[in-house]
């Protein structure tokens, strides 16, 4: 690093590596002759959290201070005042420590040119986490103007292990067009080895476990023990329902009183910062938490991990195992817990994988149109610009590298009129061309809509929980106001709740009682209710592609069941008794009557999200067919259809009938006519929309008012549909539903996978392996459930009290 | 319970009596006269689109107007209307004709041919007195009926009105459902927003409180057909 190439450092957790990505910086700056005037920014720093870069600050000053060298050391987040974002412009520091967003709006910044002309290093934090992004792909164009800026810039990523660092080298540094058979440019690779082995086991209780549900209520007096006899546990649970519900049962069986805390990002941010300062000061015995804390600050005291419920993937699990035991010669301690016999399968092959090292991070990105959009609109605002130079500049970096001219051009003439068809904007172009060729923004009003509108997060609408108190003089009603803000909850769940739901939250049973403009009431529920809504929209990571494969080998050969539980294998040998085995690449097809109705069970092992695309779709295909399908519900490993009419008969008499079920042409017609009215597709489009500027992004304190003057996203994506179907934006949205909550790109590799591998066995009751899919049942929100069903069911009810 | 319209049995469109007229609440959001063979739409907020990217910068797909217009044209061609009333804000804003593409224009003159129409005035266009074809009005009396473009609150017999862009929500089973409707107390009705970029405002919503102050029933346009939703069943936003 030393002779200015530019490398990716990839090291476990605790070997200093920050530090390390710093050493070159602090070697030049102490070893330059002193300066009369301002020099420019030396270093930038780029964190995936601000947190993270307020901490590294200190982290430096502290040996800075004792070797008495002169640089000076300063951050740039979003709670910088401006007084001081004026002045790190006009004398900026030496090393300057930030956020992705943030670098997005320097770069935009009038000055960029003059503040990073003498910039020669950049060092990216946390890389294997930024680059699964939207920040990531935004950070790629920010690194590509920097190295323009700078010729000569050094780029120094900082990873964990990922399974293609090489995807990370090249994001780093310059791509160019190679000659065929020339390897793209990549970083040099610095690999730090060793660190000792983690101390990684299965909690097992001795209990048998049920066939489905993630609670892991056995286990809880297990995980007390623990937290008794390690100086600070990090409980990692996946969802914000399961750490609601793990942080009551713990403090259920707290005799002893431990401080144990609760950390999810439903939760009021004062409280988590509380938290974390609590967790930092070494206060806190345990921190029951979700991804929230899969990255962050570096807490020393933490000597073991325990991880509830599924693995979902390696490398996510080794991620959170490194959270323990910030030291390369110790081994981080960490148990994971299994809830249901799958996941006891499913820890199993973690721990194979953790064991030899496997890592299953996902695929580099294809940078996305709708970012590159936002970032055109910011390099209009800094200059004029040539828009060959501007493409030159874009494929340079990783995931536009394969971007065509006249997909640029498509994004550009997006930004300067909304890219439609119908030339309808000309007149209010965003940018406009000049006679000199060059496209310069329209005015100072569409600069201050690009900085405020500036980033790739989009968080969902959302309303505050407040605590309201019962109306003593009308009993049942509540006071409006008054009581503390515990949270907030998403629009999507809150629009579900009606007064007199109980849920969790915030570590409680909470009765919903009502909206008050932007907020919804809630009281205690007394003690011994049960929460009656079993969920709310969290976290859900599907089971990684990697994981599922070994879990299916392990089901599929017997030799491997005596390294499982007794319970687990007893399990498969009853389904092998009863039914088939899923066999290690084909599709298990159940069916089987029961209570009247008629069942149909799959298990393609592709995750939740995939199969509830494919329950949508198949759901549609039944419809056709007359068989009359009532509903589905998914798990990671399978989904369950239930129908009317009896599907075992109509096999028996069509013997195609389930390959062309499940035939791959399912992701054309079907699928367009369902993304036509997905709210999840909706959703989608909607943060491409937010993201690329068609719509202004709602600010705190404009969300008041937000319902009613923001158009509605729904009707320009049913109109933009209609009228111009390959619109960008469009485009966008796809491509986020191909790997995200749609997972269609999973689906289409599993559907021509089992082509011709189709098992079907029709049984005369349900198969063990197919009751676990159907206690989901209930659990989850019944898709395939049309809007004009629920009407009918409230409109029988006016019926009735006209009638009765 | 304020079941003020009287529900009919029938399994096509619901009908009911307002003012001894009879009412035909159609699946597209407009109502149906046949004594009068009369179409009502409200709230077509023509080039709303349009109006955004002038104000704001924010380039809305302009394909509202022609959009808006359509389900207007399959609508005329299914009831062939001797008149259709157009019942106020039918352009976003008083610009919104001179922004108006020629295809979009012409689809306007075809409609018009060969039948009475009459753009009621609302608060967005009251401007537009000429140039788009028809004839203006501030009110229309029809039979028992008086149609105008804010609902009052005096004198509300018969009165049809549109203005405030009623939508329904129902929630059940952990799924919500909103939907535009009609609103009605038997007494006077309100109609839903027919423009494709038309927002909607929860019939819960205090505003219509003193409108209907013995209750209402809302009828959602549903996908196949439209649903009679009692006060006690819908939910707030």
């Amino acid at each position: 690093m030393r002779g200015g190439r530019s490398a990716l450092l990839v090291a476990p957790t605790g070997a200093g590596k920050t530090l390390a990505g710093f050493l070159p910086s602090l070697t030049a700056l102490a070893e330059r002759p002193p300066a009369k005037k301002a020099r420019g920014l030396h270093t930038l720093y780029i964190s995936p959290l601000k947190a993270l870069a307020v901490d590294i600050a200190r982290n430096l000053e502290a040996p800075i201070a004792e070797m008495g060298l002169s640089i000076r050391v300063e951050t740039r987040t979003g709670d910088t005042p401006s007084h001081k974002r004026t002045r790190q412009v006009e004398r900026p520091p030496d090393i300057l420590l930030t956020t992705p967003e943030q670098l997005a709006l320097l770069i935009a910044h009038r000055e960029a040119t003059e503040l990073f002309a003498n910039l020669s290093c950049v060092v990216l934090d946390e890389l294997h986490a930024l680059v699964t992004s939207k920040r990531g792909d935004l950070l790629s164009l920010a690194l590509a103007r920097l190295h323009r800026l700078s010729p000569g810039l050094t780029a120094i990523g900082l990873s964990a292990t990922v399974r293609e660092p090489d995807d990370l080298r090249r994001y780093l540094v310059p791509q160019r067009v190679s000659p065929v058979g020339e390897s793209p440019p990549m970083a040099d690779l610095v690999v730090v080895r060793g660190g000792a082995a983690p101390d990684l086991h299965m909690l097992d209780t001795g209990l048998t476990l049920p066939l489905a549900g993630h609670t892991a209520w056995q286990a809880m007096p297990a995980i007390y023990d623990l937290i008794g006899r390690h100086r600070t546990v990090l409980v990692f649970v996946n969802t914000r329902l399961q750490a609601e519900y793990t942080f009551q049962e713990l403090w259920r069986i707290n005799e002893e009183s431990y401080p144990i805390a609760l950390h999810h990002g439903s939760l009021d941010a004062t409280q988590r910062r509380r938290v974390e300062a609590a967790m930092a000061a070494g206060q806190l015995r345990a921190i029951v938490c979700t991804a929230t804390l899969d990255l962050g600050i570096d807490w020393g005291d933490v000597d073991l991990v325990v991880n509830i419920g599924a693995p979902k993937g390696a490398s996510r699990i080794m991620q959170r195992i490194g959270r323990a035991n910030h030291r390369m010669d110790e081994p981080s301690k960490a148990y994971l817990v299994p809830a249901n016999r799958f996941e006891i399968l499913e820890c199993q092959a973690a721990l194979d994988a953790v064991e030899a090292a496997a890592q299953d991070t996902p695929d580099a990105r294809l940078g996305a149109p709708d970012v590159l959009a936002q970032h055109i609109l910011g390099m209009a605002c800094v200059d004029a610009f040539d828009p060959v130079q501007l493409y030159d500049e874009i494929v340079s970096a990783a995931p536009y590298a394969t971007l065509s001219w006249e997909d640029f051009e498509a994004v550009v003439d997006y930004v300067a009129t909304g890219g439609y068809a119908l030339r309808a904007y000309e007149r209010f172009a965003k940018i406009l061309r000049g006679p000199d060729g060059l496209w310069r923004v329209r005015d100072a009003r569409t600069a201050q809509q690009y900085r405020m509108n500036v980033g790739t997060i989009v968080e969902s609408a959302k309303v505050k929980v407040r605590l309201a108190r019962a109306n003593r003089a009308k009993p049942g009603a509540v006071l409006p106001r008054g009581g503390r803000v515990l949270g907030e909850i998403e629009e999507d769940f809150a629009d579900t709740l009606t007064p007199g739901d109980t849920f969790l939250f915030a570590g409680e049973v909470l009765r919903f009682e009502g909206l008050s403009e932007d907020e919804a009431l809630a009281t205690r529920a007394g003690p011994g209710t049960d929460p009656a809504i079993p969920s709310y929209a969290g976290a859900k990571f599907p089971i990684s592609t990697f994981l599922a494969a070994r879990v299916r080998a392990m089901i599929a050969d017997p030799f491997e069941w005596d390294r499982l539980p007794k319970q687990v294998s007893d399990y498969l040998v009853q389904q092998r008794t009863r039914s088939i085995l899923p066999g290690p690449t084909g599709l298990l097809v159940e069916t089987f009557p029961r209570s009247g109705r008629y069942y149909l069970t799959a298990f393609p092992f592709e995750g939740r999200l995939a199969h509830q695309t494919l329950g949508m779709l198949l759901t549609r295909r039944l419809e056709r067919a007359r068989m009359r399908p009532l509903g589905f519900a998914a798990n990671d490993y399978g989904i369950a259809i239930w129908m009317t009419r009896d599907l075992s008969a109509r096999i028996a008499l069509e013997p195609d009938f389930l390959e062309a079920l499940f035939a791959e042409d399912m992701l054309g017609d079907d699928l367009e006519a369902w993304l036509d009215e997905s709210a999840m597709m909706k959703r989608t489009f909607r943060q491409c929309a937010v993201i690329a500027g068609l719509i202004e992004r709602r600010h705190p304190g404009q969300a008041k008012t937000g319902r009613q003057v923001t158009m509605s996203t729904d009707l320009v994506y049913d109109v933009l549909r209609k009228h111009q179907p390959d619109h960008l934006l469009l485009r966008a949205a796809r491509q986020d539903a191909a790997t995200g909550l749609l997972d269609v790109k999973r689906l289409g590799v599993m559907l021509r996978r089992i082509q011709g591998r189709i098992v079907h066995k029709s049984l005369d009751r349900v198969s063990p392996l197919s009751v676990s899919v159907m206690l989901e049942i209930g659990r989850e929100k019944v898709y395939g459930e049309g809007a004009d069903e629920i009407l009918a069911e409230a409109e029988a009810q006016l019926l009735e009290e006209a009638l009765g | 319970m304020a079941l003020g319209a009287r529900l009919e049995k029938t399994t096509k469109a619901p009908g009911l009596t307002l003012a001894g007229e009879h009412l035909t609440l159609d699946l597209c959001g407009g109502l149906w006269l046949s004594a009068h063979r009369t179409l009502i739409v409200s709230d077509l907020h023509l080039e709303k689109g349009s109006a955004f990217a002038a104000r704001s910068g924010q380039f809305l797909p302009p394909y509202d107007t022609r959009e808006t217009l359509a389900c207007l044209h399959e609508a005329v061609a299914r009831f062939d209307p001797a008149c259709v009333v157009a019942l106020g804000d039918s352009f976003h804003d008083a610009r919104g004709p001179d922004r108006m593409e020629p295809g979009d224009r012409a689809m306007v003159a075809a409609l018009q041919e060969g039948r009475d129409w009459v753009w009621i005035a609302g608060n967005h266009d009251e401007a537009i007195t000429e140039g788009i074809g028809g004839r203006y009005a501030d009110t229309l009396t029809l039979g028992g009926l008086t149609l105008r473009h804010e609902p009052t609150e005096v004198g509300v017999d018969g009165e049809i009105a549109g203005h405030l862009h009623p939508c329904g929500k129902v929630a059940l089973r952990g799924r919500a459902v909103r939907r535009r409707c009609f609103v009605t107390d038997g007494r006077r009705l309100i109609m839903p927003a027919f423009g494709a970029y038309a927002g909607g405002l929860n019939v819960r919503n205090p505003v219509f409180e003193p409108l209907f102050p013995g209750g209402f029933t809302a009828h959602l346009l549903g996908d196949g057909r439209v649903f009679a939703i009692g006060r006690s069943m819908l939910v707030k936003d």
